[in-house]
Order: structure tokens, then sequence, then C-alpha cells
């Protein structure tokens, strides 16, 4: 790959010296700092006097103060980070009269989207690993307990998730820059996507499974279950559905599954009353390890798209 | 001749929808030459020119330049063409030295290859004290000379330049035009223009091909022109007789 060198250091340069990422970041800052610190002094407060239970300080991240928890905020949040960075990746250049320069220099096309993805990339997991560093030694101060190793490897693993999800909303905006010309019509097609797969698809999921398996009586523990697989099944396309998933898991050691309680077995309901513990680090890995898988896969499907358009697109100077 | 050639085509067509933008275009152009490529707007001289670069696919017949098909080895073709595009943009907020270093590392140049040739680039384009401006401040005259130090800093064997001095005052315009030449003389450049301002296209080119409506209705030097076209001898016209008289025929 000749030529992405050059590419990642000037579009890192751009993004760390715009206001764009100093105001998305000091936005973001605010926003979990403060969340965490009522989360923590809530956690003092409860815990005060009670013996602690093993995994208090990956609390900071599950549980929610008086508005959202941080997993929650980054799930919901976290897309438009990425839809920010990206919108105006190709389009800003065409219309400013650079691409055609750019593309007459000794380098392939691929080459221009893989660099600025990945510079995206770069700022992106800068920002949430930051973040996730200052969350830790504000819960330090706060919380007072020191996390363990399975603790760390779990925050480690939560980190890694969460840039590749915002990756992928990264590649979904630069894929919208390349299609459209406009860098108005990107935003907006991007956030609309953004709001759809977020939002819409849960009800959506809902009212669908509604339809397909009608239930006149409301006591039909089968027709119930049916209409729950469904709902799961369809509410799976939605990125956030899956990131959910994936973090709560992760981040929970006492969830075991990423499957609500009506749709378990009857052994694996008995199992999870009998075995109280925590669920091992490697265990929670494999329990979401489909979740990742299908994070990066709907991530680099968008970047094939992404490809194809680019490759097959007239480059004119107008 | 052929072997010779810098560029070579044979047939090359480019079609849009149903309008045909290029149309069966042949023509050679020789090493070290200044070849103005002349036409009214819309005559389908940026689409050959694209074709030429490789970014732009021909619809049909066959390019060649410096022995590489534009189409197949588009990157060997690019490290020896520099491109001056008609619209050309720059990064507002960077200065001119930082846009010809970013440039030189697209091209591969080590730090010290790209040091010196900036530096020769800048001089030669008259552009060495305001070499630390951002580019945002540049005038038009400015930025169409910082688009040839960009070509110059790639050292290539050929130049491709789009319209250079669209929108320059009379003033500028000459030393654009005084340029053009000097580095085409200075360092054996073969030079493409594409232009329609034929008083200054006649100074300087050694040969001229006309393109009207996707065609090229003649090419070949001045004198050849004017002989063909005007039976006259070698003082009494102006190209832009010449192209009148193509441009009534068609």
């Amino acid at each position: 790959m000749s030529g992405i060198k050059p590419i990642l250091k000037k579009e890192l340069a751009d993004h760390f010296s715009s206001y764009r990422f100093i105001i998305l970041f000091a936005l973001i800052t605010m926003v979990s700092m403060i969340t965490v610190y009522m989360v923590g002094l809530n956690i003092q407060r409860e815990l005060n006097g009670v013996a602690k239970p093993r995994f208090v300080f990956l609390m900071l991240f599950t549980s929610s103060g008086t508005l959202f928890s941080l997993v929650d905020f980054v799930a919901f949040f976290g897309p438009l980070v990425g839809l920010i960075l990206g919108f105006d990746t190709i389009n800003r250049e065409r219309n400013e009269g650079t691409l055609s320069k750019l593309l007459s220099q000794p380098i392939f096309r691929d080459t221009i989207i893989n660099g600025k993805f990945l510079a995206g990339v770069v700022v992106i997991g800068v920002m949430i690993s930051s973040i996730v560093l200052l969350i830790s030694g504000l819960g330090l101060i706060v919380v007072g307990v020191i996390p363990g190793v399975e603790e760390v490897g779990r925050i480690l693993i939560y980190l890694i998730i969460s840039i590749v999800y915002v990756s992928f909303w990264l590649g979904i905006a630069i894929l919208f820059s390349i299609i459209f010309r406009s860098v108005a019509t990107s935003a907006l097609a991007a956030l609309a996507v953004w709001i759809f797969f977020s939002f819409f698809i849960s009800m959506g999921a809902n009212a669908i499974a509604g339809a397909l398996v009608s239930d006149t009586t409301q006591d039909d523990p089968e027709v119930v279950l049916k209409q729950i697989k469904i709902q799961r099944a369809l509410s799976l396309a939605s990125p956030l559905i899956l990131y959910v998933d994936a973090t709560a898991t992760i981040i929970d050691p006492m969830r075991k599954t990423t499957r609500t309680i009506i749709q378990m077995g009857m052994l694996e309901q008995l199992s999870m009353a009998r075995f109280a513990g925590p669920l091992s680090l490697s265990q929670s890995f494999f329990v979401v390890l489909p979740y990742i898988v299908s994070l990066l896969a709907i991530t680099i499907v968008s970047f094939a798209v992404s490809y194809l358009i680019f490759m097959r697109q007239e480059i004119r100077s107008i | 001749m052929e072997s010779t050639a810098v560029i070579v085509t044979r047939d090359l067509t480019k079609v849009y929808g149903h309008q045909k933008a290029v149309d069966r275009l042949t023509f050679n152009i020789k090493p070290g030459e200044i070849f103005g490529f002349l036409g009214p707007n819309g005559a389908g001289k940026t689409t050959t020119l694209l074709m030429l670069l490789g970014l732009t696919e021909p619809t049909s017949g066959h390019a060649q330049v410096l022995g590489y098909e534009p189409i197949r080895d588009p990157i060997n073709v690019k490290k020896q063409i520099g491109y001056l595009p008609e619209n050309m943009g720059f990064y507002n907020d960077l200065n001119a030295r930082q846009m010809l270093h970013y440039i030189a590392e697209l091209n591969g140049l080590s730090l010290d290859i790209a040091e010196a040739r900036i530096n020769v680039a800048l001089q030669e384009v008259g552009l060495s004290d305001e070499a630390e401006k951002k580019i945002g401040a540049f005038s038009r005259g400015m930025r169409q000379r910082l688009g040839i130090a960009e070509i110059l800093i790639k050292a290539p064997k050929v130049a491709f330049l789009d319209e250079p001095t669209l929108g320059l005052d009379p003033d500028a315009t000459n030393r654009m035009i005084e340029l053009i030449r000097q580095i085409s003389q200075e360092r054996q450049m073969t030079v493409m223009l594409s232009s329609h301002l034929l008083h200054q296209a006649q100074k300087i080119c050694h040969r001229i091909g006309i393109m009207i409506k996707g065609q090229m209705v003649a090419q070949g030097s001045m004198e050849e022109l004017a002989q063909e076209k005007l039976g006259v001898g070698t003082e009494a016209y102006t190209l832009e007789e010449i192209y009148m008289k193509y441009f009534k025929e068609t």
C-alpha cells in the first residue's frame, strides 16, 4: 500500500486541528464525566456498609445514574461521532477540486478511502480510549475500588467492540460521501440511516412480529414465544442491538446469555438459577463473539460497497 | 516515428449516453514538443486528457503514454505525467510548501529530494517569498503557478495543462505562457496544452491540434495548417484565422 502514509498523516492532522473534533471531544468528555461522577456517587452510597460485590468497578459503566449508563450513551451517540467525522470525506474533496489532483498522483483510488477511513478509526480510537481511561481514573477516585485483571480485560474488549461499532458508522458516512456530491445531502442521508437502524428497527420488529403471528388469545405460550423469536431476529438487523447485546454481556459478568428469559429453555433457566456465580471472561467472550463478527462483517460490507462505487465513478474536475 | 512518440492514440472514443464526447481520436505527440490542444468549450479536450491519465475509461480505441496503457497501468502513467486540472483545488489551510510536501510524499519522494525539488520549483515559478503563506490567501495567478510547481516536483516527462491561463489577467497570462515555454525547454518536458486562447497558443506551441465536437479536425504545425486552409505563405496569417476557418466548416 504505497501512498497510504501521507494520506493518513494529512487526514489525522486535519482531524486533530479541526473545530469539529474539538467540539465533539469536549462534548463527549463532559457528558461521560458527569454521568460517571453521578453513577460513582450512587455506587458509593449504596455500597456503604454492605459487602462489596465482585465487580464493583464494572458497575461504573453499566449502572445508570439519573439518566443513562455510559454503555447506553456510547450505543446511542457513538454513531453520531462516526457520522460527523465521515460525512464529507470524499465529496468535500470533490467540491473543492482537490480530488482530481489527488487521483492524478501515482496512488490507487482505494488508497484514498483506506487512508481516510484509517485516520477516522485512529481518531475514534483515541476518543473512546481516552474517555474510558478518564472514567476509570475518576471511578478510582470516587468509588475507591481497584479493578482486577479480569475487569481490565473486559473493559479492553468493550473498548474494541466500541471502536468497531463507531467505525461501522464512519464507513457508512464515507459511503454516503461518495454517493452524494452535496455535503448536506450526505449528512442528512447518513443521519436518516442512523435513525432508522437505531430507533425504528426495534419498533418495526415489534409490529411485524405482531402482524406475522397473530395472538388473539394473548396467553398461548407457543404464540408468545414465536413472536419474541421473530422480533429478536428482526431487531438483530440493527447495529445498535448488536452492540448493546454484545457490550452488556461482556461488561456484566452476571449476564450469561444475550437471550431474554422467555427464550431460554427449561434446563438453561434451571442452571441459571443454580449457578449464580459470574461467567468467566473467556466464556463471556464466546457468548458475544458472533456479535463482534457480525459488526465486523457489516463494516466490511459497507466498505466493499464504497470501493465498488468509487472505482466506477467518473472523475470530472467540474 | 511512432516508436519515438510520447503519446499515441488510435481511434480513441468516449461515449456518454448518446453523446460522443470524443470521436475516433488519432494523434501522436513527439518528445519535447508543446502540443496545443485547441477547441471550443465542450469539445472533449478534458475528456481526452482524463483518458490519457487513466482517470476515465475509453469506450473504445487505444492510447499509449510513454509505452504504458493508461487503463492497464495507471500508476506508471501517473508517475510520468504532471496534470494541471482546469478547476484546480487546493487545501486552503495549508501553505504552499506544505502542499508541495504532500504531493512529494504521495509520489514517494524521500524527504531530502523533496526538499531540494520544492525549493527549485518555488524559485522557478516565483513563489519563494510566498512559500509560507496559506494558499487560501493566494490570488488566482499564484494558485496556477503553484499548480505548475506541483508538476515540477514530480519531475515528469509529460505535462498536461488544462486551460492554465483561464481567468488570469493579461499580465499573469503572459507570465504563465512564458513559464510554460521555459520549463518545457529547460527540462525537455513534453507539454500538452489545452486552451481556447489562440493568441497565446500561437506564441508557444510547436504543433497544434484543433478539436471540434469530439473530433480532431486538423493537426500540424502552424505553417502546415495555414498552407492547407488558407493557402498562404508563412507570414500573413494568425492562428485565429485558421481556427475560425475550421470552426465554420464543421
